[in-house]
Order: C-alpha cells, then structure tokens, then sequence
C-alpha cells in the first residue's frame, strides 16, 4: 500500500471508531444507525465490485445472495424460538458465530448453482439471467408463508456474540464496524492473490488468458461463488442489525442499488464500494427527509457524478490527491 | 517426429470455403511457413488450430494425440502455443505483468486467494528472465497502453515463449513492424526456432525465405503447394496465383 493511502486509510478508522460520540455529539444518534447500514451495504457492493469490477460479470442479481444471507439468520433464530429443527435436524441458533458461517455457507451454495447457470452466457443474456434468478427467489420467499410471505420473518433479538449487550446500539456498531474491517482485510488479500491477478485478467481480456491456458469458467464461477458469500455475510449482519428479513431485501431493485453503489464509487476499485455506499445511502436520508420526489434528486445527483467524474467518487479523490501530493 | 498433424481440414463459413480440405504437419525442428494472398484462411486455420474455431471435418493430432475437439486451455495444457495477427494483450497491465501471466499459468496454484501475487519472487524471476536480453528489456514496467505497434508485437511472442510451448502458431509476427523491428525479430524468431517447431504464417517474404525449412501455399482455403524454400521459389503456379511478379521473388 502506498504511504498516503495507508494514512487515509488510518485516517478513515479513527473517524469510524469515534462515529459513536460524533453522532452523540452533534446529537443525533439516529445517524449512528445510518452508519451501520453504510458499513453493511459497503461490505455487499464490494463483494458485488468483486465479480463486476475486478471480474467484469455483470450480475444483477446480487440481492439474491444478501436476501438469503439474512433468511439463513432469520430461520435459524425462527427455531431457535420455537425449539423445532429445521428439516427434521438442524437447530436452530442465535449465536453470531454460528449464524454469520452459516449464512456465508448458504449464499456460497446459492452463488454455486444460479453461477454454474448463468456463467454459461454472457454480456447481456448473463445480465438478465441473473435478475431472473434472484427474482425467482424474491417471489419464493414471498411464497414462503411458515417464515412470514411477504413480511419476512421477525428476529426479536439480536444474535448473541461472546457475552456483549448486542441490545446496546454502541456495542452493535462496534461488531459490524469489526466485522467489516475483518471483512475488507480479507477483500484485500484475495485481489491482490495468485487467484485475483488471474480474475482481473479475465475481466481485460478473456480471449487471451483462454490461450494462456486459463479456463476462464472455472475461476469465474469461483469469484462468483466467494462474492455470493461476501453478500450473505452482509445481509446476515443486516439481518441482525435489523431484527428482521424479509423479501424485500431481494427484491430487483436492491440489486440496482447495489450496482449503483458500484458505479457510483469506481468500478473495480477496492475502496470505491465503501465511498459508492455511503455516498447513496447518505444522499437517499436527507434527500427524502427534503422531498416527496427523493428519487428523481437521487437520479439527477447520480448521472452527474458518473458523468463528471471518470471511475466514480475513487476516481474522482485518486486525482484530487495526486494533484495535492 | 510430427508435432502437429492436420488431416483434411474443412471449415465453411456458410457458402465460404475457408479451409479446403487442408492437410499439413509441422516436425520437430521445423520452421513450417504458410504463406497465401488476403483471405486465403490463414488465420482461420490457425484458430482451428488452437482451439478457437470448430472446423467442419477433419482431425488435428498434437504429439499423437487428436485434439480436434478440445478446448483452448486443455491445448494449451498439452504445448501449444500462438501469438494473434492483431495482438491480443492484457491492456491495462505491465509488459512484466503480461508475461508473469504466462508464467503463472504454466505454474499452476491459480485458486489460492489467500497468497501474495507479488511474493511470489520464483514466477517474476521467470518473467525477468524472459525479458532480458529481448527488445523490450527497458520496457518492463512499461503499461501496454502506451507500447508501439511493433513492442506489442515483440511482447506477444514473448508472452507465448514464457508459456514454454512444444509447437508455436504465429500468425504474422512480422506485420507493421519497422525495418530495424523486422531484422530483430527474424534473429530472435531464428533463434527460438532451434528448440520449439513452428507453423508461421507470414507476408514478408523476406522472413520466410529467411526462415523457413519448408513451404505450404494456401489460395482460397486449399494447399496448392508445399515444398522447400528452392522448390517454391521455382514453382510456376505458386508464382501466378500468389506471388506474381518476377522480382517479388528475389
Ligand atoms: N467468423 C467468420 N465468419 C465469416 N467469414 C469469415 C470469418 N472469419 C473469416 N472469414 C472469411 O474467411 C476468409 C479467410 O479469412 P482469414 O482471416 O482466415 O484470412 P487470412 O488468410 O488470415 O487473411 P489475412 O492475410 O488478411 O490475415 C475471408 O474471406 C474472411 O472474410
Ligand atoms: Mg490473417
């Protein structure tokens, strides 16, 4: 990592580890829960920037796999509640460390199949099969009346982890604020792996690393699978943050916001998703709070970033910094 | 021995013959020349060639083994080797970084997402090894953006060298380059020609004629002729359907 990124980066933590007092002081501790879901929603985009930037495969079904994530949460703690297994030998959990493994498994198993089928086509036929996929989800969870049809399922605790007050709104942004650091440690290993040199030279130039002797399915349906589990562990925390999950989570547009979100903060860019999600969720709060007409606003303010600046808000600060610098 | 045996290769694009029942081998220590006016289908034979293009009938035999309906990677697996007509490179990436690339995919351990791509010293030392002493030595950290047509060229076959093929397929290597850049890779195409078989297509007669250890001529799909170098020079038809006038040949 170069030096000044390194700062920012040390920068950008300490200002994440004092959020809790910066929203007391200003007093307005509803912005800590905005937060939380900034954080969640980054570690979902990246895991989608994964196969979109750095492997360009236009999925726009990723919803899917945060959808599942936070239902592997919410049915666990169902039987969890209620005491029955679940297909007759699961039981259910409330324990984080049990629930969050569980999610990622699940997604990565989901991300295994709808890849296997969709990786087949390409360019825009992969495109539509993909948001075929997730909605074939959406509209089964809405089908599933034992976990609740179309209003999901209520989580009426937050999952347990190693003895904390997860009740206490400080401490659980202080887990998703770890967890996500863990979360883009992680990231940032696996694109600069043996395997993400493989990944991001398939994304420029499939046709070569084909006569280089790299199946090109193979490794994408693997970056699929692992950006699956990235979006499920998401929605699993978002399942907590939240006390609930419910369809909605899958729905298309979702997938839309989180590909926005990718746009909007640099395509394939590793810090691009964090500054995409925070940018949209930040602009979504306060525009509604201005306007009946949010999403209009929401949809003028985006065309100008992705046409003012070149590789989204990443971009856009990559060069401001090199000017400085 | 043959390295590559091609039997009765045919490939139709719609009414377009553009393979015609070819048939050739390239042997151990052989440059194989294949030469033909535009649109003959010497691209298209070697796409088939490498796995890119599915012919109509016919066989290819790698060593032995019939590879006619591999894929690419699993021919590249076996050895073969190619450079593209138009040159077909990582764009955003280094000359290094290109050739690494080929040296990777010969070393395998390409699913590991928890090791360093850069500390892996053993595959970038085999990337510097490649490009010393080659033209684009000073160019190692150079972004292919930002190469000349002819370092472009150079790069392709370098990126195929480091591959460590048993058979390579270059499809004009020498097209658009300089003088200078031509007379440079004719020796380094020389040179690589002592250990590793070639099928070469080419337009400069002049590197042919300088290369190859045999002849094949191909005119709307079909072979009309093979020989060596004297017997093509002397051959009549080749003369009139490819290369015409009298002094093209000298
Ligand atoms: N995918 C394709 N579909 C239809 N026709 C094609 C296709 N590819 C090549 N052709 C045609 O097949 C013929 C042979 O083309 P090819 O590119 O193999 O020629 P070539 O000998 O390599 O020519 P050049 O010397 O210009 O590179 C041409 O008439 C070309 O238009
Ligand atoms: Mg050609």
């Amino acid at each position: 990592m170069r030096p000044l990124v390194a700062t920012l980066v040390t920068a950008a933590l300490l200002f994440l580890f004092f959020v809790p007092m910066l929203t007391d002081l200003v007093g307005r501790p509803s912005l800590l829960a905005l937060a939380c879901r900034i954080l969640i929603y980054a570690m979902a985009a990246a895991s989608l920037n994964f196969v979109l930037g750095y492997g360009g495969m236009i999925s726009f079904g990723h919803a899917a796999f945060f959808g599942v994530g936070a239902y592997t949460v919410g049915i666990l703690y169902a039987h969890f509640a209620s005491g029955e297994l679940l297909f007759g030998f699961i039981p259910g959990s409330n324990q984080m460390l049990i629930t969050l493994p569980a999610a990622v498994l699940v997604s990565g198993v989901f991300a295994a199949a709808i890849g296997a089928l969709s990786l087949r086509t390409g360019g825009v036929q992969f495109i539509m099969i993909t948001l075929a996929f997730a909605q074939m989800l959406f509209f089964f969870f809405v089908a599933l009346k034992a976990y609740g049809g179309e209003d999901g399922i209520i989580i009426r605790r937050t999952n347990e982890l190693a003895g904390l007050n997860m009740r206490d709104r400080v401490t659980l942004y202080y887990v998703i604020l770890g967890f996500a650091v863990l979360f883009f440690l992680g990231l940032w290993r696996m694109v600069n792996s043996s395997f993400g040199a493989v990944l991001r030279g398939i994304q420029q130039n499939e046709r070569r690393m084909a006569a280089l002797g790299f199946a090109p399915y193979r490794y994408k349906l693997y970056a699929f699978i692992l950006s699956g589990m990235g979006a499920g562990f998401a929605g699993a925390l978002m399942a907590n943050f939240l006390r609930y999950a419910s369809p909605d989570m899958m729905h298309w547009t979702k997938s839309g916001e989180l590909m926005i979100m990718v746009i909007l903060g640099g395509v394939g860019s590793f810090f691009g998703p964090i500054f995409g999600a925070a940018a949209f969720m930040i602009l979504e709060t306060f525009l509604a709070g201005w306007t009946e007409h949010w999403q209009l606003l929401l949809g003028a303010v985006l065309l100008v970033i992705v046409l003012a600046t070149k590789g989204g808000i990443n971009g856009l600060l990559a060069r401001i910094f090199r000017r400085g610098a | 021995m043959t390295i590559l045996a091609i039997d009765g290769l045919v490939k139709r694009f719609g009414g377009l013959l553009a393979t015609d029942q070819v048939s050739l081998t390239v042997e151990d220590g052989e440059i194989h020349a294949l030469i033909g006016p535009n649109g003959a289908g010497k691209s298209t034979l070697i796409n088939q060639l490498c796995g890119e293009i599915a012919p109509d009938e016919g066989r290819i035999r790698l060593a032995g083994q019939d590879i006619t309906n591999m894929p690419v990677p699993d021919r590249v697996a076996l050895g073969l080797g190619r450079t593209f007509q138009i040159t077909s490179l990582l764009g955003d990436a280094t000359c290094r970084q290109n050739i690494a690339m080929a040296v990777q995919a010969r070393q395998g351990g390409n699913f590991r997402i928890w090791d360093r791509i850069a500390g892996r010293r053993d595959l970038w030392d085999q990337a510097d090894a490649v490009l010393d002493g080659s033209a684009l030595a000073g160019r190692a950290d150079v972004v292919v953006h930002d190469l000349s047509h002819g370092e472009r060229k150079q790069l392709e076959l370098l990126i195929a060298l480091a591959r460590q093929p048993r058979l390579l397929l270059l499809d004009e290597p020498m097209a658009g380059l300089g003088h200078a850049e031509s007379q440079d890779m004719i020796a380094r195409l020389r040179e690589v020609g002592r250990s590793v078989p070639m099928l070469l297509v080419e337009h400069d007669m002049a590197a042919v004629f300088a290369l190859a250890t045999r002849i094949s001529v191909l005119v709307y799909g079909r072979i009309i002729a093979s020989g060596s170098v004297a017997e093509i020079r002397a051959n009549a038809e080749v003369r009139e359907a490819y290369l015409g006038a009298e002094d093209e040949l000298c």
